[in-house]
């Protein structure tokens, strides 16, 4: 594992820039935020067709051991010991006062073994916190020599089948090895764009010639973080640092779905997590603040940081991610609201640039998830 | 006259003695992407050389416009409100921003001609 200050590269760093990508700093790694085709149009095309996105920036790690679902169980108030083999589960590294470190998926590779893909910009303190608190049980290894491929849309199953067949078996939030031309792929279908789709992790040294071959087909087209942004936000998804963060707990930024019953007040592995005093107690009783989706009015983008303001000016909270959704073409905004005004018929105001602009709570996501349930 | 350029990437279209026509520069436009919103100042509005006069937001970020010469804004361009696009499309012409009367027209000679500039923007 190397914490170096200098700016790092994936593996695919030549095929972005040869593909006239605008690269950025992000997380460590200089990234691909868009390419000549434009994040409108990169948004569209993942929505109609299938976008490829490189996300190796990500942390990838595989914990085992004996009692491997049973320690990971302790850091997240999630089911894991129950997680069926190939199976994939959304989770959340909690603290003690119930804040979330991070958010993560979660994958049963059976045999003792879980394989864990978390934040780019969270992945070193991840990994130091699973060394603190589950070291002396479980193996840990941070594989930086992977790479991780994202690909996503409603022609991505299309795409993948014919190089895989073994894919049409997969449902969203299953795992699969298979291979692609000689080249050993390890699948999640899943993503972060709400579309149907995949994640494939592979080795550093085949990635660029599985990129050439998902590439080739006519469907695809490499997608930058900017649209990868731009999606996640019409889906609804929270992003670690807006949505989520160590001072708001689960409950708090409305992941209640997230928290497996089996670990809840009365469940038959209640509690045992970091935090679960204060998590268990929110379940029961609510908490002061929620997440809602925001539409605004006009066409002005209400960007995180903005103020919420109640009809009498009282600030009721602020927004944590907003932009612009291409698919629906109008602003669109996610907020931390304080939770007596999230099913309020009252108006409310964004304060942007010291105008006020009314806004409508609205349930998300924004955009109709498309996932694939078989 | 020719068209000066601004540091800040913006035309400036000198079309009479003291009114000029404003806009941002292509290579603004293809920095700042696909733009989603353009906020124009008001007709009547004074606008002081430096200071922001209009916000350009694309999908990414809010971008402010600042004002390349001082005086008073005569005209916006508010076809930008709902087709902010066409600032992509045409930014040299069709997505012109402002027209201002200078107050000061020997601010103009402070901008950049066609070369300076584009040798401002190799760098």
């Amino acid at each position: 594992m190397s914490v170096g200050s200098e700016i790092r590269k994936t593996p695919f760093h030549q095929m972005h820039v040869d593909a006239g990508a605008k690269m950025v700093p992000f997380a460590g790694y200089e990234m691909p935020v868009s390419y000549p085709l434009g994040i409108k149009k990169e948004h569209t095309h993942t929505r109609e067709r299938a976008g490829l996105f490189d996300v190796s920036h990500m942390g990838q790690i595989r914990l085992s051991g004996e009692q491997v679902m049973a320690a990971l169980e302790s850091l997240v108030p999630v089911d894991i010991i129950d997680l069926p083999k190939m199976k994939t589960r959304y989770a959340l590294f909690t603290n003690e006062n119930g804040g979330v470190l991070d958010d993560l998926m979660v994958t049963n590779l059976g045999d003792n073994s879980l394989f864990l893909v978390v934040n780019a910009a969270c992945k070193y303190a991840d990994f130091k916190h699973l060394q603190d608190h589950l070291g002396s049980s479980c193996e840990l290894e941070l594989d930086d020599d992977l790479a991780l491929l994202a690909l996503q849309g409603p022609k991505a199953a299309k795409v993948l089948s014919g190089l895989a067949p073994a894919v049409n078996e997969m449902t969203f939030m299953t795992a699969k090895q298979v291979m692609i031309n000689d080249i050993s792929c390890f699948i999640t279908r899943s993503g972060y764009t709400g579309e149907d789709g995949f994640e494939i992790s592979v080795s550093s040294q085949d990635a660029e010639n599985l990129a050439d071959i998902l590439l080739s087909s006519d469907e695809v087209d490499w997608i930058g973080l900017g649209a990868r942004d731009s999606l996640r936000l019409e889906a609804g998804l929270s992003l670690y640092g807006h949505e989520l963060d160590t001072s708001h707990s689960p409950v708090e930024s409305s992941l209640n779905w997230a928290l497996s019953k089996v670990r809840r007040l009365g469940g038959e592995r209640e509690g045992n997590y970091l935090g679960d005093k204060i998590i268990l107690n929110q379940l029961q009783h609510g908490s002061d603040t929620k997440v809602v989706g925001l539409l605004p009015e006009g066409r002005m983008p209400v960007r995180d940081g903005a103020i919420i303001q109640d009809e009498n000016g009282n600030q009721i909270g602020y927004v944590t991610s907003g932009g612009f959704g291409p698919t629906l073409n109008k602003p669109i905004s996610i907020a931390r609201l304080e939770t007596k005004y999230t099913n309020s018929q009252s108006k409310l105001f964004a304060l942007v640039r010291e105008k006020k602009i009314a806004v409508e709570i609205i349930k998300l996501p924004f955009v109709k998830h498309n996932y694939y349930r078989g | 006259m020719s068209i000066k350029y601004s540091e800040d990437h913006e035309w400036v279209d000198a079309k009479e003695d003291d009114l000029v026509v404003i806009g941002i520069t292509d290579f603004a436009q293809e920095q700042l992407g696909d733009l989603v919103y353009v906020e124009l100042p008001e007709v009547g509005d004074e606008c002081t050389k430096g200071e922001n006069i209009s916000v350009i937001e694309s999908v990414k970020a809010a971008s402010d416009l600042v004002a390349p010469v001082s005086g008073s804004i005569i005209e916006v361009n508010s076809r930008l409100e709902d087709e902010p696009e066409i600032v992509t499309e045409d930014s040299m012409g069709e997505g012109w921003f402002i027209k201002v009367k200078l107050s000061d027209p020997a601010e103009l000679d402070e901008l950049m001609d066609e070369e300076a500039y584009n040798a401002f923007i190799e760098e």
